[in-house]
């Protein structure tokens, strides 16, 4: 059995289990940290930055998405220079892709734009890349459009963790990564891929969409994973 | 294979020398390879048979005897000559001044102080063991430290000496060595593993290279004491591809030690048993960060993930795992042998022992150097490395490669050793020095080091994916002369975020070079962009182009 540990974040005093990271402990207690690879139910991967929290005593950022408490740790989640840092990282991802909104299936729910609402992002600081992407409609209920693609790798995780299919993966290095599924065939023509949609409700933006929706219309439901992760656990005794 | 049977091979290897008149050690590195040293090395050979004096004199192969740029080298009776510049044609002179002076274009000046300033740790030996063959390398006292430690002592004696040493990590980050050992030894999980890391990559560095190239038995040996000392039963070499020399002579070294039994089961007959395999890299840069080797040699893409667990803990299939840079594991050897003691009697109060340098750029004596911390970057510059050609002026030096930074003329008289060049905004990194001068634009040398990192980021995490991208097209700008203020004003909060978000070491520290010539050159980005004028004549401007609509 894990220790209880007490610990304070923004100066609240809160408790947790010492298994628990920074960021579920902070989601008990309804203080809200911004985030966009993580989802409750799959692995977390530390990699979009947007949880990075300040920590008393440690230099570095910590993405609290992977950090366990401790023992009277203090937390700060909100500093102006976090905040600053978020901005940045967001303004870095709609730089990256081509996100327009007005024409997104997505519109009005997407994680990325209620992000950039949260972290009042009124003007996107730096050039816009503009890079060249193709649609992928080759399958027959679902599309990929990965000028909307943010690399959060939710869609690679759900599809190996819960569906177990290994459909997704990243190919490609640095600001050239792409999202394929297989070996780079097209959607349509996986051999892997169940059709069973896991991707297109973890997907925070409209990259993933189910064929038919207009604009606006694409509602996303990643609920049930917390539900089937909880199930295994269960099932696995643990 | 026990203590007496290396003494005795040693005994007959010396013998046998012993009776010979000259032994010629020609360099068979990379670079001297590139410039047909084994072609000279055959035609060495076969004017000696030629002349029947195969029995007399024997020539040789050998390891890297540092000065690259006047290669191919050769070296006469340890040190009683040394010959530069050699071509197969220059094989009757070679043989010929045996007994007289050679001619001066081919002699080289053994008092230069190249060689008389270098203090060899790591690279003992200088070049004069031939890294093909297991003898010579038991002749120069090679496995010893080994054997004595597997019959005479425990793992924590072993650890204990590497710990005294003070030895920090010689691929760039600096870490105790010892602290490292200590903590994968206490880790409880079996089985553990030890990782070699040659997976160097930085532009203008091979000096792992070269003491993988030139002593694979002794990055053996080393990682054998690792492993003895942690408790480990398998290890990994992780070589880059690009060194196929580096790949072969390991894979030669390790059959020949299995053979002998200083690999493998019941090591020296003891109850000691450690495997070695080789794993080839792709070439990604982001491969020498741990994490990121680690998911590689499982098979996986190399990408890092956030630490901790660190390796020592949690690393290799989940279990305890240590990862050393090649330098530092040729160096356990020597502080087995000679103790921790001496060791640390060598270089500074915070940085201990030596280090390997890869020297390069615009530097007469490109080539490779082992100096004692604590030497002033003059001295490795100007005395070891000849200055620089043509008459030119010095600017900066960069180390560390793309997570470093330059260092300009007014530190040069300071010490080199992990703090200072922290403080001066760069870092030890692996030991690549490349020296600039005034011929040199540093907006141009940031920019082909954020090119270099834009290409090498795995695309993981945001910051690094996009944020070097972002920096590069806003370096490519300013060097055409398109930039304003504004632009370099979203460059500096952009190397602020980028260095304090990523996830790994590679992102973290993409922005030095940035930071280091904005810190040191500014007036140089602000030529480029108020004047629109590249001080050094390197950078092409182009002003924007004006679109006419008619």
């Amino acid at each position: 059995m894990s220790r209880v540990v007490t610990l304070k974040i923004n100066g609240q005093d809160v408790s947790g289990r010492e298994d628990e990271t920074i960021l579920q402990v902070a989601r008990e207690n309804g203080i809200d940290i911004p985030v966009l690879c993580y989802l409750e139910g799959l692995s977390a991967v530390g990699a979009c930055r947007l949880c990075l929290v300040e920590v008393t005593g440690v230099s570095r950022l910590l993405p609290s998405c992977v950090t366990r408490v401790s023992e009277g740790m203090e937390v700060n989640t909100e500093s102006e220079r976090l905040q600053r840092y978020r901005r940045m990282i967001v303004e870095l991802l709609f730089s990256e892709g081509n996100h327009i909104c007005s024409v997104c299936v997505s519109n009005g729910h997407c994680e990325l734009q209620n992000m950039a609402i949260k972290l009042r992002l009124d003007h996107i600081g730096m050039p816009y890349r503009f890079p060249v992407r193709q649609v992928d409609a080759s399958h027959a209920r679902y599309g990929l459009d990965p000028n909307r693609c943010i690399l959060c790798t939710r869609c690679v995780r759900v599809c190996d963790e819960i569906e177990g299919a290994h459909t997704w993966d990243i190919m490609g290095r640095g600001i050239n990564s792409q999202l394929i599924s297989d070996m780079h065939t097209p959607w349509g023509e996986s051999e892997t891929c169940t059709s069973c949609g896991k991707c297109v409700q973890v997907c925070p933006t409209g990259a993933l969409f189910v064929k038919g929706k207009s604009v606006a219309e694409m509602t996303k439901r990643p609920d049930f994973l917390p539900y089937l992760a909880m199930m295994r656990n269960r099932k696995n005794g643990s | 294979m026990n203590l007496e049977d290396l003494h005795t091979i040693a005994q007959q290897h010396h013998e046998a020398d012993s009776k010979l008149e000259h032994i010629l050690y020609v360099c068979t590195g990379t670079a001297c390879q590139s410039s047909r040293s084994e072609d000279v090395l055959k035609a060495i050979q076969a004017e000696l048979k030629a002349r029947g004096l195969e029995k007399k004199c024997a020539a040789r192969p050998g390891g890297c005897q540092g000065l690259c740029a006047r290669g191919p080298l050769a070296n006469l009776d340890h040190g009683k000559r040394i010959y530069q510049h050699l071509t197969p044609e220059d094989a009757s002179a070679v043989v010929d001044s045996f007994e007289s002076e050679p001619p001066e274009r081919i002699q080289l000046d053994k008092q230069l102080p190249f060689f008389t300033r270098q203090v060899r740790v790591a690279t003992q030996g200088g070049g004069l063991i031939d890294p093909t063959d297991l003898e010579s390398y038991i002749a120069a006292g090679g496995y010893t430290a080994l054997l004595d430690s597997l019959m005479h002592k425990t793992p924590a004696e072993v650890l204990q000496e590497v710990v005294k040493s003070g030895l920090r990590g010689r691929g760039g980050g600096g870490y105790p060595t010892g602290l490292k050992w200590s903590t994968v030894a206490k880790a409880v999980q079996t089985p553990k593993y030890v990782i070699v890391n040659g997976d160097e990559g930085d532009p203008g560095a091979f000096m792992d290279r070269a003491v993988m190239e030139d002593y694979p038995f002794r990055v053996l040996e080393g990682m054998t004491l690792a492993a003895y000392a942690v408790g480990a039963s398998q290890g990994y070499i992780y070589v880059r591809a690009e060194y196929p020399l580096a790949v072969k002579r390991l894979q030669n070294a390790i059959k020949q030690a299995q053979k002998q039994n200083l690999l493998g089961s019941n090591i020296g007959g003891t109850p000691f048993s450690f495997n070695v395999e080789i794993r080839l890299g792709a070439g990604a840069f982001v491969c020498g960060e741990e994490t990121a080797l680690i998911a590689s040699i499982e098979g996986g893409r190399g990408v890092p993930r956030p630490r901790p667990p660190y390796p020592a803990e949690s690393g290799l299939w989940g279990k305890p795992t240590l990862i050393n840079n090649v330098e530092t594991i040729a160096n356990v050897v020597a502080i087995v042998q000679r103790g921790g003691d001496w060791f640390a009697s060598i270089g500074t109060e915070k940085s201990k022992g030596t280090k390997v340098f890869a020297l390069s750029g615009r530097i007469n004596n490109t080539g490779l150097i082992e100096v004692p911390m604590g030497i002033t970057l003059r001295e490795v510059i100007f005395e070891i490395g000849g200055g620089i050609p043509s008459g030119k002026k010095f600017k900066a030096v960069q180390t560390g490669g793309p997570s470093g930074g330059c260092i300009p003329e007014q530190y040069l008289d300071m010490p080199v050793d992990y703090e200072s060049l922290t403080r001066v905004g760069s870092i030890m990194g692996s030991g690549g020095m490349i020296v600039m001068d005034e011929t040199s634009c540093m907006v141009d040398v940031a920019k082909y080091f954020m090119e270099f990192s834009m290409a090498e980021s795995c695309g993981k995490c945001v910051p690094c994916r996009v944020g070097t991208a972002q920096m590069y097209d806003l370096l490519c700008k300013i060097s055409e002369g398109r930039a304003t203020l504004d632009d370099l004003a979203l460059l500096e909060s952009l190397c602020d975020m980028v260095k304090h978000t990523s996830l790994c070491g590679l992102g973290q520290s993409a922005p030095n070079p940035v930071i280091s010539t904005l810190r040191f050159f500014r007036d140089e980005y602000l030529a480029h962009i108020l004047d629109k004028r590249c001080p050094a004549g390197v950078c092409q401007m182009k002003p924007e182009v004006m679109e006419v609509h008619s």
